[in-house]
C-alpha cells in the first residue's frame, strides 16, 4: 500500500508542476492575474506534495521495506537509524526526489515574496522553477522510481516494477545490499545536502535572468532582486565543496582531499562561474557595465549545474562519487539541449537590449581589475572543462581511454590561481572609474613591504622553494591588503566619528556587509591556499611492514606499531584497529592513533579510515594498509605528513563567518548609491 | 546495474581475497625495492579497473598485484619510464596520470591555452572599446555592421507586442 | 511591457553573425558529442547477431594456438569461437573455471570449438598461476591495451561471448557460469 501511495503523491505533484507551467503561460498570454494567481498555488503546493512522497520514501527506508527495489539498495536491517534516514540520498532515484523536494522549497520561498513592483517577471519565474521540478519529478516518475518492487514470476526470474506484472507474486527480500560504506560518514550527511542545495538554488537567479530576458526588462532589477539568493547558492555550493574535501580526507584514504576527479570538477566548475559572477556583478550595479557578460555568467553557471548533473547521473563519465549507470540519460539530455539552446538563443535575441551604459575610464580601475578577475575565472574554467570533456572525445573518436589527472589540472591551474590571488591584492586597493599606478603605488606599496618581510621570515625558517616562496608571498600580500584596507576604513571612522577601533570595525562591516564580508572570504581563501599549497608541495609520506613494537620514521615524526585488534562493531561492520604510539623526533610521546579497515559485509566492501593528529603545523595521517596475525611480519602502514592542511579547515571557519557576514546583514546603501560610492571609494581609508 | 555489478566484484571480492589471503611478496631477488620506491612509481600510474584512483592507494586486490609487478620490475633493474610505459602498453593510455603527448591527445594541452588566450584578446579588445568615448564604442565581437533596418523593424515589432 | 525604449537605436547592434555561428556550432558540437557518448554507455555489450569485427591478440607462451603466438578471429572461420573474458584477480571468475575448462575438454577432439582466454587487464605470473591452478589449457592471451575487451564494450569479468562459424555473435553471457551443461547447452545447438 505504502509504495503505491508515496508513488501516486509523486505522480500528483508532478502534474500539479506542469500544470503551474500551463496555468502560467496561459495566464501571462491572457493577462490574467487570476490564472498567475493559480499557478502560484499550485507551484507553493508541490513543496508539501513533494514532502509527503519523500516522508514515505523515508518511513520505507525506516521500516525495512525490502520488496521496494530503493530500499534494498540502500539500507540493510543492521544500518542505524539515522543512516536509513540519509540513505535517501544514497541512490539515484531517492536522490532525484531529495532533488526535486530542494527544488520546490526554493520554489516556493522566492514565490512567497512581494511582488508588486515586479509582476510580469511572476509568470516566467515561476515557468522556469515549475519546469526544472516537473523535470526532476518526471525522471522519478518515469524512469528511476524509488517505490518500484520486485515481482518474482513462476519460473523464478525477478522483475523490478512498480505494479505487479501477469502470474507474479511479491517478493520480499531477506535483507537489504546496505549504503555504500563510502557514504556511511557524518560528512555525507551533510555534504551532499549542501551540494545541491547550492545547485538548486542558482536556479533561482537563473529563472530571474530568464524572466528578465523573456519580459525585455533587462535593467538591472533581476539582478537586484537576485542577489542575496545568489550569495546564498554560492554560500551553499562552497559548504558543499569544502565538506566534500573533509569527506573525502577522512574517508577515502587518499592522504589528500581533492583528487581531480571528474565529479569534484563538475561541482567546482558552476562555483568558478558563480565566484566569477559575484565580482562581476558588483561592476553592473557601482558602473552599469557588463549586463551581457552577468547574463551569460548565470545562465552558465545554471547549465554547468545541470551538465555536471548530468554527467555524472547518466553514467557517461566514470567516478568514484558517480552513481551507477541509469536509464535518465535520454530524457536528461533532452533537456540539457533544450535549456541551453532557449537560453543561448534568448540572450542573443536580447543582445542589444543589454548594452552597457557607461564606459571604462582607466585599465587599472576597480572595473578593469574585475574584468582580469572574470578572465581568470573562466580560464580555470576552461582548463577544467576541457579536462572533463577530452577523455569523451578521445575515446569516441581514437577508441582509446585516457586519464587526465592531477599534474594536469596542477599545471594548468597554478599559474592562474596565483594571477587570481595577485589580483585579490591589488583589486581591493584600486578605485571605481578611474584609478593611476600613483595612487595604486601609494596605496600598496605598504601591505607589500610587510608581505615581503613575512616572505623573508618563511625564507629563513621554512623552505628555500622558489614557487613556495612566491605562493606564500602572495598570501601575505593578500592578507596584509585586506587587514591594511580594513584598518584604514577603522581609523578613519575613529578619527571622524571618534569610534572605539572595536566599534569602528563593526560599524564599518556593518555598513557595507558585502565589502567586508568579502574581505573575510579574501582572507579565508589565502588560508585555504596555504593549506592547499602545503598537501601539494611539501606532502612526504613512507610505507612499510613493521612488526610489533616496531617503528616507522617519517620527517620529524616517528610512529610505532603497539597492536592491532579484530572486533564487530554495533552497526555489524567489522574492524580491524591498529594502535600506534606517536613520537616526535626528540622520542617524546604525543600520543596515540587508531587507523583501521571497516569490513562491511552486507556490501562485502572495505573502508581503510585513516588515523589523524592534526596540528596547526602539520597532519600526521596513518593509514593501515595491510596487516598479518600477530605471530607473523606484522602490519604495513602509510604514513603521510601533510605540512598546514590544518589551515584549509581554518579557512573554511573564517570562510563561513565571511559568507555569513554578507548573506544576513541587510545592505544599509541605498540602490541608487551607485554613482556616490563610484566617488567615494578612490581614496578608501578617508571615505568616511 | 551491470557497472555497479563490476565494480562490486572488483572492490568487494578482492577486498575479500585481501583480508583472507597473506599477500604473497615472492619476489625476494637481490635487495627487494622498498614500499616507498614502488609506491613512487604507482603514485604515477591510475589503477587500470577502478575510476581515477592512483595505483599506490588503490586498496584492492589488483591493485595490490600490480604494485608487485612494479617491485619485481624494479628488482630487475627497469627504469620508470620502462615500467610506465609497460602499464601503458598492457592496459591502455588510461593508467597515465596525463595523456600520452601523441596525436590528438596533443589537443589537450594546446587548446586550453589557445582559448585562454583568445579570451584575453577579445577582453583587451573590449576594454580598449570601452575606454573610447562611447559613441564609438562597439562592445565585445561586435565591429561587423549588423542591418539597422533589420534591427529597427525587430525593435518596432516588439513593441507592438 | 518591453523596455527597448531604453537603448538608444543607434546602439540597437545584434551579435555577429560569426559570433552566432562559432556559438551555435559550438553548442550544437558539445551537445552531438555528448549524444554519441551517451549513446556508447548506454548501448551494452555486442549483442547477438551482430557481426563481430576482426581482431588479432598474442598469446601466453605454452598457451599458443596450433603452434602460434597470436589468433586472429577471421582465421578461426568455420568454427565456434568461445571467447571468455576473466583475469585473476576476479573471485566469480574461479566459479566457472573448472567449468570451462571440463568443457573443452569434451570438445577439443572434435575440432570444431576454438576456445579463446582473454586476461583482462592482469598481471602475468598471477595469470600463469591462475590457469595451472584450475588446469586451464586453451589459448589464453593478454588483452594487451584493453583493446579486445573494448571491442566487445565488455562491462565486467567474467563475461563470455559466443561466435558461430560465420563470425556472428550468437550468445553472451553476462556472469560466471554455473555448471557445465549450460554451457554446453549453448555450444551444442551452434554445431549443428
Amino acid at each position: 500500500m505504502w509504495p503505491e501511495i508515496g508513488y501516486g503523491i509523486l505522480v500528483i505533484a508532478f502534474l500539479v508542476a506542469l500544470y503551474s507551467v500551463g496555468a502560467a503561460v496561459y495566464g501571462e498570454r491572457k493577462r490574467s492575474p487570476a490564472w498567475i494567481e493559480s499557478a502560484r498555488r499550485a507551484m507553493l503546493l508541490l513543496w508539501p506534495l513533494i514532502t509527503l512522497g519523500a516522508a514515505t520514501l523515508i518511513y520505507m527506508l525506516l521500516t525495512d521495506h525490502y520488496e521496494v527495489s530503493f530500499v534494498y539498495q540502500v539500507t540493510s536491517r543492521s544500518m542505524p537509524a539515522y543512516l536509513k534516514i540519509t540513505a535517501w540520498w544514497g541512490g539515484q532515484a531517492g536522490s532525484l526526489v531529495f532533488w526535486s523536494w530542494l527544488m520546490s522549497a526554493f520554489a516556493s520561498l522566492v514565490t512567497l515574496r512581494k511582488w508588486d513592483r515586479d509582476r510580469e517577471f511572476l509568470p516566467w519565474v515561476i515557468v522556469v522553477t515549475s519546469i526544472t521540478t516537473a523535470f526532476f519529478l518526471g525522471l522519478v516518475v518515469f524512469y528511476e522510481n524509488p517505490f518500484a518492487r520486485f515481482w518474482q514470476t513462476v519460473d523464478g526470474n525477478v522483475i523490478t516494477s512498480m505494479w505487479a506484472p501477469a502470474n507474479t507474486t511479491l517478493m520480499v527480500a531477506q535483507d537489504g545490499r546496505g549504503l555504500n560504506p563510502l557514504l556511511r560518514h557524518p560528512g555525507m550527511i551533510i555534504h551532499p545536502p549542501m551540494l545541491y542545495l547550492g545547485f538548486v538554488s542558482f536556479v533561482i537567479p537563473y529563472a530571474f535572468a530568464m524572466a528578465a530576458l523573456i519580459t525585455g526588462r533587462t535593467d538591472d532589477r533581476w539582478i537586484r532582486l537576485t542577489r542575496r539568493w545568489t550569495l546564498w547558492a554560492w554560500l551553499f555550493l562552497s559548504t558543499g565543496l569544502v565538506l566534500g574535501s573533509r569527506w573525502a580526507y577522512d574517508v577515502l584514504g587518499w592522504g589528500g582531499f581533492w583528487g581531480w576527479d571528474p565529479v569534484e570538477i563538475a561541482a567546482l566548475m558552476p562555483w568558478l562561474t558563480g565566484t566569477a559572477f559575484l565580482h562581476s556583478v558588483m561592476i553592473q550595479e557601482k558602473r552599469g557595465l557588463l549586463k551581457q557578460w552577468n547574463m551569460i555568467l548565470v545562465i552558465l553557471t545554471y547549465a554547468l549545474v545541470i551538465f555536471g548533473t548530468f554527467l555524472t547521473r547518466s553514467g557517461v563519465l566514470s567516478s568514484v562519487h558517480a552513481f551507477a549507470q541509469s536509464a535518465i540519460g535520454p530524457a536528461f539530455f533532452a533537456f540539457i539541449g533544450a535549456t541551453f539552446i532557449t537560453s543561448i538563443g534568448l540572450v542573443i535575441y536580447r543582445w542589444p537590449d543589454l548594452r552597457g551604459e557607461t564606459e571604462l575610464k582607466s585599465l587599472l580601475s576597480r572595473e578593469a581589475l574585475f574584468l582580469l578577475n572574470n578572465l581568470l575565472f573562466m580560464s580555470v574554467l576552461v582548463v577544467c572543462f576541457w579536462g572533463v570533456i577530452f577523455p569523451l572525445i578521445s575515446e569516441l573518436v581514437t577508441g582509446q581511454k585516457v586519464t587526465v589527472g592531477p599534474p594536469f589540472y596542477n599545471h594548468a591551474t597554478g599559474p592562474l590561481f596565483a594571477s587570481l590571488m595577485l589580483l585579490m591584492g591589488v583589486a581591493p586597493l584600486s578605485a571605481w572609474g578611474k584609478s593611476t599606478w600613483q595612487t595604486l603605488g601609494r596605496a600598496i606599496w605598504k601591505p607589500a613591504l610587510a608581505a615581503l618581510v613575512v616572505t623573508a621570515l618563511i625564507f629563513v625558517y621554512y623552505t628555500r622553494l622558489a614557487i613556495p616562496l612566491l605562493g606564500f608571498y602572495l598570501v601575505a600580500l593578500v592578507i596584509c591588503v585586506t587587514v591594511y584596507e580594513y584598518w584604514r576604513g577603522a581609523r578613519a571612522r575613529h578619527r571622524s566619528k571618534g569610534e572605539n577601533f572595536f566599534l569602528a570595525f563593526g560599524r564599518l562591516t556593518a555598513r557595507n556587509p558585502r565589502r567586508y564580508g568579502g574581505y573575510f572570504v579574501h582572507i579565508s581563501m589565502m588560508l585555504m591556499a596555504v593549506g592547499i599549497m602545503g598537501i601539494n608541495m611539501f606532502q612526504i609520506d613512507t610505507q612499510a611492514t613493521v612488526p610489533v613494537n616496531g617503528a616507522l620514521k617519517l620527517g620529524e615524526y616517528s610512529v610505532k606499531y603497539e597492536s592491532i585488534a579484530q572486533f564487530d562493531a554495533a552497526d555489524n561492520r567489522q574492524v580491524t584497529r591498529a594502535v600506534v604510539g606517536v613520537y616526535d623526533d626528540k622520542g617524546d610521546y604525543l600520543g596515540e592513533l587508531h587507523p583501521r579497515i571497516d569490513y562491511y559485509p552486507d556490501a562485502q566492501q572495505n573502508m581503510t579510515i585513516p588515523g589523524e593528529r592534526a596540528t596547526l603545523t602539520d597532519d600526521l595521517y596513518v593509514l593501515l594498509v595491510d596487516w598479518q596475525p600477530a605471530t607473523a611480519n606484522g602490519a604495513t602502514f602509510k604514513i603521510f605528513v601533510n605540512p598546514l592542511v590544518n589551515w584549509l579547515w581554518i579557512g573554511a571557519i573564517i570562510f563561513w563567518i565571511g559568507a555569513l557576514i554578507a548573506v544576513l546583514i541587510p545592505d544599509r546603501e541605498p540602490e541608487r548609491l551607485a554613482v556616490p560610492e563610484a566617488q567615494r571609494v578612490p581614496q578608501p581609508g578617508v571615505a568616511d | 546495474m551491470t557497472r555497479s555489478r563490476f565494480l562490486l566484484v572488483v572492490l568487494g571480492l578482492s577486498a575479500l581475497m585481501a583480508l583472507c589471503l597473506p599477500a604473497q611478496r615472492a619476489f625476494a631477488q637481490k635487495p627487494t625495492p622498498s614500499d616507498d620506491e614502488v609506491n613512487r612509481i604507482a603514485h604515477q600510474l591510475y589503477c587500470p579497473v577502478c575510476e581515477n584512483t592512483p595505483l599506490d592507494v588503490c586498496p584492492t586486490e589488483a591493485c595490490r598485484q600490480w604494485r608487485d609487478l612494479i617491485r619485481q620490475q624494479l628488482s630487475q633493474g627497469w627504469t620508470e619510464d620502462q615500467i610506465k610505459q609497460y602499464f601503458a602498453d598492457q592496459y591502455g593510455a588510461r593508467v597515465l596520470a596525463e595523456p600520452p603527448r601523441t596525436g590528438m591527445n596533443w589537443l589537450v594541452y594546446i587548446l586550453p591555452p589557445l582559448v585562454i588566450v583568445a579570451g584575453a584578446f577579445l577582453l583587451l579588445r573590449a576594454m580598449h572599446n570601452w575606454t573610447k568615448p562611447a559613441a564609438q564604442s562597439p562592445a565585445p565581437g561586435q565591429e561587423e555592421p549588423s542591418d539597422e533596418y533589420v534591427a529597427r523593424l525587430e525593435e518596432e515589432l516588439k513593441k507592438r507586442s | 511591457m518591453t523596455d527597448s525604449t531604453i537603448a538608444a537605436p543607434a546602439k540597437r547592434r545584434g551579435v555577429p553573425m560569426w559570433a552566432q555561428i562559432i556559438i551555435w556550432v559550438v553548442l550544437l558540437g558539445l551537445l552531438a558529442m555528448v549524444a554519441v557518448a551517451l549513446r556508447r554507455t548506454q548501448q551494452g555489450t555486442v549483442q547477438p547477431g551482430d557481426k563481430i569485427p576482426d581482431f588479432a591478440m598474442p598469446l601466453f607462451t605454452g598457451y599458443g594456438m596450433n603452434g602460434s603466438q597470436q589468433v586472429k578471429l577471421s582465421n578461426l572461420r568455420g568454427k565456434v569461437v568461445i571467447i571468455n573474458f576473466w583475469a585473476s584477480w576476479c573471485k566469480p571468475c574461479e566459479q566457472e573455471a573448472a567449468d570451462l575448462r571440463t568443457a573443452w575438454d569434451s570438445y577439443k577432439d572434435t575440432g570444431k570449438v576454438v576456445f579463446v582466454g582473454v586476461d583482462y587487464v592482469d598481471t602475468e605470473p598471477e595469470a600463469r598461476a591462475y590457469l595451472e591452478k584450475f588446469g586451464i589449457q586453451y589459448s589464453n592471451g593478454p588483452d594487451l591495451g584493453t583493446k579486445v575487451s573494448q571491442l566487445f564494450r565488455i562491462k565486467g569479468v567474467p563475461e563470455t561471448y559466443f561466435i558461430d562459424q560465420q563470425g556472428v555473435l550468437r550468445r553472451v553471457q553476462v556472469g560466471p557460469f554455473t555448471s557445465v551443461d549450460d554451457i554446453k547447452a549453448v555450444i551444442d545447438p551452434m554445431l549443428r
